[in-house]
């Protein structure tokens, strides 16, 4: 039944494109993604733990060995929920999209359709057919429906639009395109046989080929999840983006990179994170330069968000560096970390795609400005009070304070940095602590500003119903992993136990 | 030598004598009946007995699935070449199909008489281990490609590009005449087995390897692989878009079959490799060399095109690139993944074309002309997004599958892993075209055209034809598995 999310949503792009008026396309995709969230909510709720659940498996290019396997376990399971909760609230949030609707979700549905896929792909192939998948629609959306700075109008902003989207396509195609360059090799060197994850994770490959394809893939898909010196797309991107799409690329498509990177590089390769046997500027494998990598994304995503003076760029920057949190719970290698970093892609999933929300739609369609000091005077939190408490909240589980999902994810991270990395969990930590500052910031200036002295009255739209759902919802979601997580670590932990992730426990696992 | 029965050899070729019958009989009534016919009637009547012919020829194929060798090599049928004839008429019929809305010339029956004429050559070009048979059809096929390239008489485009095409056509045949005449000097045979057999040694002739890079240079030329690829640019631009999308696909595919089968029969013991690491002289580095010469000039230079045809025929060049490096693979799957490659491109650059053709007569031939296209004729816009995105290899399309099943042949080669480097290249090539053929969907979906622009009328073959390429492309990228049991059952 899991595979219908992919197949619904395919169908449900392509009932929306031919959607008679804008209303039906938005409640045909609404439809849609609902009945993705159900079916996986029903597979997550049937789950037995530590079970790899085989959704579909039939050959697919037999001459290559290339099958059509669907399997899902804990940690698919995880990122497939972050993505039915993302796509219906982002539905939600652009149930104002009067441009080109049925287009719009259409795109927007076929982007969802490669994301599940991704998460639910158990062939190297397929995975990268679906992650491939994804992203001509995030384009699209962006060229088309990107929001774009006040300032700049006309033919600027479409130039603006345009730069981003291509940037940030071109950011995918060339990650995807190393990733293609090690698949190949994975193939050829497994002797063509197969590229299931179950045939190759036990395939035992020779070290010294692990050792160059470790970095090679990981570093493919670690340009999508923000991976400083790589993640320049990522603010661009997100800002340039429609609401929804910032939603689901930072909520979603990032994961998808922290994801191949947990599942591609590190469980097929796991060899490549042994040391070099050298050491080099300090540095002794592939595990310490991400790792390093990694920080210097956390504290440099804070410390460039601390003085944007856009307020879409200043959530752009943070994902960069929460981001940074994943990869470093990765490249911990403990089990905690590991859970912390699935748990903070889910956590961050949500809490950014609430605070996109909040500024790419409650705020910028009401007061058509992004730019920090001008939203100051306007006192936002007297006028759209909803907005101001469902960003404090946001803020609050963005932060890491204990009650929400932000929290125990972060946590878990350094938990796992202090074990084994002792020095980059108190890095870390100054990163948590600039967070702190940028988001009391941007909290302040946008929504408790000074009063200026002419005070002119705004009438702003009042916040629609769709916008109260959708961020009910992720308010509720970041407060249920956070008050309960076991409801998403009962799925994640099992799985890092399963055989699949022996290499990893067996070599470089403490 | 062997008597030849001629009843035998009018057996053996019968489908080439139904395309020549249909291509003599369409000329006919063209000339006589249909003279004073308006020209849309007699641009259907023409494409009708042609597709009658290319049907008819396919079902001549599909029937005789049997496998012949005349002496000599002269003309010998395998499974494989089944195969690709069936392609070739397949593409033939499509290119009629879109050919029948062009209207530049009131010379319809020649126009389309020179396409099946051109097959004819193609079909024989590939049915044949002889030089002498090779050097002869080519030079036919070469011959009708000229001739269609400077179709449009009214302009000076065509010519341009015809006469360019035709100077450095008959400079490479001149080349491939002399890299053949040396290989006959130094195996004294013109059968591509015995050459094989002759010239096998434990050292590597130095005339032999005048010989390959010779053949190089006249096979490089045909398939447009820089550093000979000047005179694409041209005729693409210039020729009549059909045309163009023809040279672009059924010469394409026949011109890389016989150049695989030229250097993979005649040249096997002077492979060589091409490792960054063990290189040895041969002619797979030759191969490995002008592979990555034209992936990097064709991809850097499509990104300066404002032309919409200068851009295929330099993402052509590119992609011949991608299509040498399974050459100097030359492992078992190499012809396989070459024959997926070539193959699935010539539909999407068939594609491409016949789309810029249903365009041709509002004067699109700019990039930015293209604005508002996805307003103006939905269907059209998707199918080219479908065909520029499968060109730039984005799953499920065919060029995909096309590109990962060369990477993976090339990464098989032994000794292992030794083409790594020109894998990557190609990785990164790769990434460098998705940006142009971005470039060029964002003018047809993303930039608004002019408000009061009407819709486009786009006559039903041509809209047919389109199609039908956009779903062969589709499907074939879904299960590439149908084209991969086709190349082997047979």
């Amino acid at each position: 039944m899991l595979a219908w999310t992919i197949y619904l949503s395919f169908l449900g792009a392509l009932a929306s494109r031919l959607a008679p008026s804008k209303q039906a396309a938005r409640i045909l995709a609404l439809l849609t993604a609902l009945a993705g969230l159900a079916l996986t909510i029903a597979a997550a709720l049937h789950w037995q733990p530590g079970e790899l659940l085989t959704v579909a498996r039939v050959p697919w290019i037999p001459q290559l060995g290339i099958e059509y396997h669907l399997a899902a376990d804990g940690i698919s399971l995880t990122l497939l929920l972050l993505t039915g909760i993302a796509a219906t609230a982002g539905i939600l949030f652009s149930w104002n999209i009067e441009n080109r609707t049925q287009e719009f979700f259409a795109f927007f549905l076929v982007l969802i359709g490669g994301v599940y896929g991704v998460f639910l792909a158990f062939d190297l192939f397929l995975l990268f057919v679906f992650y491939e998948i994804a992203i001509i629609p995030k384009y699209f959306l962006i060229a088309i429906w990107g929001s774009v700075p006040r300032d700049a109008s006309g033919e600027k902003a479409g130039a603006q639009r345009e730069y981003a989207a291509m940037k940030l396509a071109l950011y995918s195609f060339a990650g995807s395109a190393l990733v293609l360059a090690g698949m190949a090799a994975t193939w050829s060197v497994s002797g063509g046989k197969s590229l299931s994850f179950d045939a190759l994770t036990r395939y035992p490959f020779p070290v010294h080929f692990q050792m160059w394809a470790f970095p090679l893939v990981f570093l493919g898909f670690a340009v999508l999840a923000g991976m400083w010196p790589f993640h320049t797309w990522a603010p661009t991107g997100h800002a340039a983006a429609p609401t929804a799409a910032s939603m689901l690329l930072a909520g979603v498509v990032m994961k998808l990179g922290a994801y191949g990177c947990l599942r591609v590089a590190m469980m097929l390769f796991p060899a490549g994170l042994g040391p070099w046997g050298f050491h080099f500027l300090g540095l002794g494998s592939w595990r310490d330069v991400f790792a390093v990598l990694a920080v210097i994304g956390i504290v440099y995503g804070a410390s460039v968000a601390l003085v944007q003076r856009d307020f879409k760029f200043v959530i752009g920057y943070s994902s960069v560096s929460h981001m940074g949190f994943v990869l470093l719970g990765l490249m911990t290698l403990t089990r905690i970390g590991l859970d912390g970093a699935v748990l903070q892609m889910f956590s961050h999933g949500v809490i950014a795609g609430l605070l996109f929300a909040v500024v790419g739609r409650m705020v910028y369609d009401r007061t058509h400005t992004r730019q920090l000091h001008e939203l100051s005077p306007m006192r936002l939190a007297h006028y759209i009070p909803f907005a101001a408490v469902t960003f404090i909240l946001a803020g609050m589980a963005s932060i890491g304070l204990p009650g929400f999902s932000g929290f125990i994810a972060e946590f878990q991270v350094i938990v796992g940095t202090w074990r084994a990395l002792p020095w980059m969990a108190i890095v870390a930590g100054i990163g948590i602590l600039v967070g702190i500052a940028f988001t009391w910031r941007a909290l302040t200036m946008a929504f408790f500003g000074e009063p200026v002295a002419r005070s002119h009255e705004h009438a702003l739209p009042p916040i629609t119903l769709p916008e109260k759902i959708a961020s009910l919802l992720l308010i509720a979601t970041t407060l249920v992993v956070g008050l309960y997580p076991r409801v998403l670590t009962d799925l994640i932990l099992p799985s890092l136990n399963s055989p699949l992730f022996e290499g990893l426990r067996k070599g470089a696992w403490r | 030598m062997n008597a030849v029965s001629y009843l035998e050899l009018l057996r053996l070729t019968l489908p080439e004598i139904a395309l020549t019958v249909a291509a003599l009989l369409l000329l006919t009534l063209d000339l006589t009946l249909l003279r004073p016919s308006p020209l849309a009637r007699r641009f259907s009547v023409a494409a009708f007995i042609a597709c009658a012919g290319c049907l008819a020829a396919i079902a001549l194929v599909a029937a005789s699935s049997a496998t012949a060798s005349l002496p000599d090599g002269m003309f010998v049928l395998t499974p494989l070449t089944h195969v690709v004839h069936i392609v070739l008429l397949v593409l033939a019929l499509l290119t009629v199909l879109l050919s029948t809305a062009t209207r530049f010339t009131d010379h319809v029956g020649e126009y389309i008489a020179l396409i099946l004429f051109a097959t004819v050559a193609m079909m024989f070009l590939i049915a044949t281990e002889n030089l002498l048979l090779i050097f002869v059809a080519l030079e036919f096929l070469s011959l009708s490609l000229y001739i269609l390239t400077g179709f449009d008489k009214h302009s000076r485009q065509s010519a341009e590009g015809a006469l360019k095409y035709f100077l450095f056509g008959g400079m490479s045949a001149g080349f491939l005449l002399f890299g053949m005449s040396l290989l006959y000097g130094l195996s004294g045979s013109i059968e591509l087995p015995r050459i094989a057999a002759a010239v096998s040694g434990p050292s590597l002739d130095p005339l032999l390897l005048i010989a390959i890079v010779m053949v190089a240079i006249g096979f490089g030329f045909k398939v447009a692989a820089a550093p000979f690829h000047l005179w694409a640019p041209d005729a693409y631009q210039g020729a009549p878009t059909v045309s163009a999308g023809f040279i672009a696909s059924s010469s394409k595919v026949a011109s890389f079959f016989i150049f695989a089968q030229v250097v993979t029969l005649a040249l096997l013991p002077a492979a060589g490799t091409a490792g960054y690491r063990g290189y040895t002289p041969g002619w797979v580095p030759v191969i490995a060399i002008i592979a990555a010469l034209s992936m990097v000039l064709g991809n850097l230079a499509a990104i300066a095109q404002t032309s919409l045809r200068r851009l295929l025929a330099y993402s052509a060049i590119g992609h011949a690139g991608y299509m040498l490096i399974a050459f100097a693979a030359h492992t078992p799957e190499s012809l396989s993944a070459l024959l997926y490659y070539v193959i699935t491109y010539a539909l999407a650059s068939l594609g491409a074309f016949g789309v810029l053709g249903a365009l041709e007569a509002e004067g699109v031939d700019r990039i930015r002309d293209l604005a508002g296209l996805n307003r103006r004729a939905p269907g059209m816009a998707f199918c080219l997004l479908i065909f520029l995105l499968s060109l730039a290899g984005i799953p499920p399309l065919s060029g995909f599958f096309g590109k990962f099943f060369v990477f993976a042949a090339a990464l098989h080669a032994e000794p292992h892993l030794s083409l790594l480097w020109l894998v990557l290249l190609a990785v990164a090539m790769s990434a460098v075209s998705l940006y142009y053929y971005l470039g060029v969907l964002k003018q047809v979906y993303v930039t608004e055209g002019p408000a009061d622009a009407p819709p486009l009328r786009i006559a039903p073959p041509t809209r047919i034809g389109v199609w039908l390429l956009a779903a062969l492309v589709v499907i074939l990228g879904c299960a590439p598995s149908l084209l991969l049991n086709w190349f082997s059952i047979h």
